[in-house]
């Protein structure tokens, strides 16, 4: 059922890649079981904000971070904490659909597999698929490979593999940008369907569908160091129909970006 | 790689006559350096077959050497061969394998891996007889195991390793990068990410790599005389601390003999080793070629 | 919340302990020594031949050994002058690069400016089997064909001498001068060739007067590895150049090479740990200094024109 507290906090974020500065100052909350979407400007670091909601950012060598990421009460870049632990908790699909070169079972079975959970795999393998709207489609070859699918099948696959290992949150880079618009449809209508058991926080460049999709908007843009901040958030109505400060409403009636 | 239609385009261009003759000159220095090159080769391989193909047969794969060259065969050289080889290939394949996957995925960018990455390098260029020097004085010696097909495996580790860790690099390398995050991201540790992610898919590189090592090493007589020191045998092994031959020392003791049977003999040897040497790179080629089929990316 | 899965316990994701990072250290270890064994066989190269030569100096000295002219450790009168042996390697490598220098270039301009595809994909394999045949077939070759012919042509020809050694090093090694040279005329941007075109140059003039001297640096390293290469020989100058060292430079005569004779002292009966014993060392010493000095400066240039472009 939703309800509004607020699931993953980002408090006076700041990231830096060597000296450059590419995130400065954010501070900004998820709510439970809501889509949220990042728009803004190509480079304002949207992707960069993304992949530190869990820890993937940690895989670039000269990445720094400062500030806070608080989930279940703890800030998950403490350094007692195990980033893999917390990817369990906050999943991740990518831009461009990456399945293993593997069967579609074992796509979908990899994180239970190398989490140690594989009792009543055929059933979570099962679960997984039919809550990202794939199972029919595949049910009767999941030997195959998934390099047979089609591209919006992939990324369902995708989907499907990431909510194997019962995430509460699910990151999602510019999901669609990669299909063509029936696949968009689709997972653009699977989004809205995983909110009622999910987080979803998605980051797109397309406002359009930013405004069909998703319950909250944040707004970032970049300064003249090329470091992104916030410039607004709130719900997606009101941003789009009511914004309150004039760069977001330049940038949503189409003056730049 | 040039635009050969754009050049072809420009060289009719009328030019006088000297030019032109001097290009046609040249041209014919560049068939000559052809010819030469394919007639060496082409003299080489005749030779070869023309003395050996009389001395194969079932029999000389089986016999031992002889002072009586009908009666002599290849057999300790050839088991002596498979015995070194099966060892060296137990060694380098997980060490070449480890060196290559803490480069790409455990390294930092720090001084040690630079010195690391050109160590490799430069050993690389080192002459093989130092080498056999290396494994003389710490295996045989040092280490006591004697002049045994151990301390020939060890050796040849030693002279090929960076083969396979340059080549499993590269394999490693092709993995796809989005690949590795996906796995990341669903909560795998490194080791995972390496075991059930990037190994898999750099087999067939890593594979083509050993088979590419392994072939430099059968081919290799100085440092396997140095550690063995022996050229004329009459046994095989039966365990890693027996002495041995392998077959570029068997050819090159029946080289050095003076009588002419001998010389069909080595000849023989040599058809033997290529043969061997032509299976084995027909096997990575095979190998590279399956593989590039089936890859979708 | 859905999940009961044990996944998701906070208690458990609030410990914090990393799951397996006992596991994850050992693996980073292990691959680590393994990476090391690279640096291990460099210094126990450099250990081992210093440490077995320091006796033979201390015995010999230094000057003798590199000045000397005369080398025979085993047989009296003793002489443990290193030049002959260094002469002679010098000889058979020399005669090599003057046959693998023009041919190796020839064809590799051939490869990077004329070839059509068809044409190169004989060419590329044959240049990779004449690169991949074991060096004990080319002794072969050289003895037992190449010097009865050269014989015709020099009667004075010994059954061992530097030229037949040198003529056969000289075809194993092209492929190393071709394919690096090659490589480095590859990456000389096409613009300039386009450049050249324009002002109506034909082909051979935009290969030898704009291709060949923009790679240069890469060419001149193709020569210095190939030549590093001839140096370090072993079993052809084994079988073929013979085992007197001299001190001369004419090709028809019997030499003997720094390796040969390392191989002829391992084949012997000399006892481990004698004076004899140990000339192998100084000489190896010797062979791996040569070596690495000119592969440094190979390197160098492959660097420097790697980055140029």
């Amino acid at each position: 059922m939703p309800n509004n507290e607020a699931v993953l906090s980002v408090r006076d974020l700041s990231v830096y890649y060597g000296e450059f500065r590419a995130i400065k100052n954010i501070s900004l909350s998820f709510q439970a079981n809501k889509v949220t979407a990042l728009i803004g400007p190509s480079g304002c670091g949207k992707s960069t904000l993304l992949r530190c909601l869990n820890r993937m950012n940690d895989l670039i060598p000269q990445a720094k971070v400062e500030g806070e990421v608080v989930y279940s009460q703890q800030d998950i870049y403490d350094p007692l904490v195990d980033p893999a632990q917390v990817r369990l908790h906050i999943g991740m699909v990518f831009q461009k659909p990456n399945p293993f070169p593997k069967s579609i079972f074992d796509n979908v079975a990899f994180g239970l597999k190398i989490n140690g959970l594989t009792e009543n795999i055929e059933d979570s393998v099962e679960k997984s698929l039919r809550s990202a709207a794939l199972w029919d489609e595949v049910k009767d070859r999941l030997n195959e490979s998934a390099m047979t699918l089609s591209g919006g099948q992939q990324q369902r696959l995708c989907i499907a593999r990431t909510l194997a290992v019962e995430p509460e949150i699910i990151l999602m880079d510019e999901p669609a940008s990669a299909l063509d618009p029936i696949g968009t449809l689709a997972i653009e209508s699977l989004m809205r369907d995983l909110t009622e058991r999910y987080t979803i926080v998605v980051v797109t460049h397309n406002m359009q569908q930013a405004a069909r999709v998703s319950d909250e908007t944040a707004f970032l843009m970049m300064d003249e160091d090329r470091a992104g901040y916030l410039v607004e958030s709130g719900k997606t109505d009101n941003i789009f129909q009511n914004p309150q400060d004039e760069r977001t409403e330049a940038y949503i009636t189409g003056r730049f970006g | 790689m040039t635009d050969e239609n754009f050049n072809k385009q420009y060289d009719l261009a009328p030019h006088s006559r000297g030019r032109r003759t001097k290009s046609v000159i040249f041209y014919l220095l560049l068939l000559t350096a052809i010819g030469v090159s394919f007639t060496g080769l082409l003299s080489l391989i005749i030779e070869i077959g023309r003395e050996g193909l009389p001395w194969l047969s079932w029999h000389f794969l089986t016999e031992f050497p002889s002072r009586f060259t009908e009666k002599a065969g290849m057999k300790s050289a050839i088991m002596g061969t498979v015995w070194v080889i099966s060892f060296t290939a137990l060694i380098i394949i997980p060490v070449g394998i480890g060196a290559a996957f803490y480069l790409e995925e455990y390294a930092k960018k720090n001084l040690l891996s630079k010195i690391i990455e050109i160590n490799i390098s430069n050993l690389a260029g080192v002459p093989s007889i130092v080498y056999g020097l290396l494994g003389l004085s710490v295996f045989v010696y040092y280490m006591g195991l004697g002049r045994s097909v151990l301390a020939g495996a060890l050796t040849l580790s030693l002279l090929v390793l960076p083969i396979v860790i340059v080549v499993s690099r590269e394999a490693i390398r092709t993995v796809p990068e989005s690949h590795k995050q996906a796995a990341y991201a669903l909560g795998a540790n490194r080791f995972q990410v390496v075991y059930k992610v990037i190994l898999p898919q750099a087999i067939p590189g890593i594979m083509t790599g050993t088979i590419l090592a392994l072939s430099r090493a059968i081919g290799e007589a100085a440092p396997m005389i140095a550690i063995s020191a022996l050229v004329y045998l009459t046994f095989v092994p039966t365990n890693p601390l027996d002495r041995f031959s392998v077959m570029p020392i068997q050819i090159f003791n029946w080289i050095s003999r003076p009588q002419d049977g001998f010389r069909g003999l080595a000849a023989a040897g040599i058809i033997v080793l290529l043969i061997t040497l032509l299976a084995m790179n027909a096997l990575a080629i095979y190998i590279r070629n399956r593989t590039q089929i089936r890859s979708e990316e | 919340m859905q999940n009961t899965n044990l996944v998701n316990d906070p208690v458990r994701f609030k410990l914090g302990k990393r799951r397996g990072s006992l596991q994850e250290k050992i693996v980073g270890s292990i691959f680590f020594l393994c990476a090391s064994v690279s640096i291990i066989t460099t210094v126990a190269i450099v250990g081992t031949l210093l440490l077995q030569s320091i006796p033979f100096f201390q015995e010999v000295g230094v000057w003798e050994f590199l000045g000397g002219d005369r080398w025979s450790p085993i047989l009296k009168p003793r002489a443990y002058g290193v030049l002959p042996l260094v002469l002679g390697t010098s000889l058979v490598a020399f005669i090599s690069l003057l046959v693998a220098v023009p041919i190796g270039l020839l064809l590799a301009i051939f490869l990077s400016e004329y070839s059509p595809k068809r044409l190169r994909s004989i060419l590329k394999p044959m240049l990779e089997v004449l690169a991949g045949i074991p060096t004990v077939v080319y002794g072969y070759f050289a003895l037992t064909f190449v010097t009865p012919q050269l014989q015709n042509i020099f009667p004075d020809l010994m059954v061992f001498n530097a030229l037949s050694a040198g003529l056969v090093m000289g075809l194993m090694i092209t492929p190393m001068v071709s394919s690096l040279s090659e490589d480095a005329m590859t990456a000389v941007p096409q613009s300039l060739r386009n450049a050249a075109y324009a002002l109506g140059a034909t082909r051979r003039e935009v290969a030898t007067k704009v291709v060949v001297p923009a790679a240069t640096s890469g060419i001149v390293a193709s020569c210095l590895l190939s030549f590093s290469r001839a140096i370090g020989e072993t079993m052809l100058v084994t079988i073929a150049a013979g085992a007197t060292p001299k001190m001369t430079l004419n090709p028809l005569e019997s030499i003997q090479t720094m390796t040969a004779y390392i191989v002829q002292l391992a084949l012997g009966e000399t006892p481990h740990g004698s004076l004899e014993y140990n000339t192998i060392f100084a000489v190896g010493l010797l062979l791996f200094i040569f070596t690495l000095a000119i592969n440094l400066a190979g390197h160098f240039l492959v660097q420097h024109w790697k980055e140029s472009v």
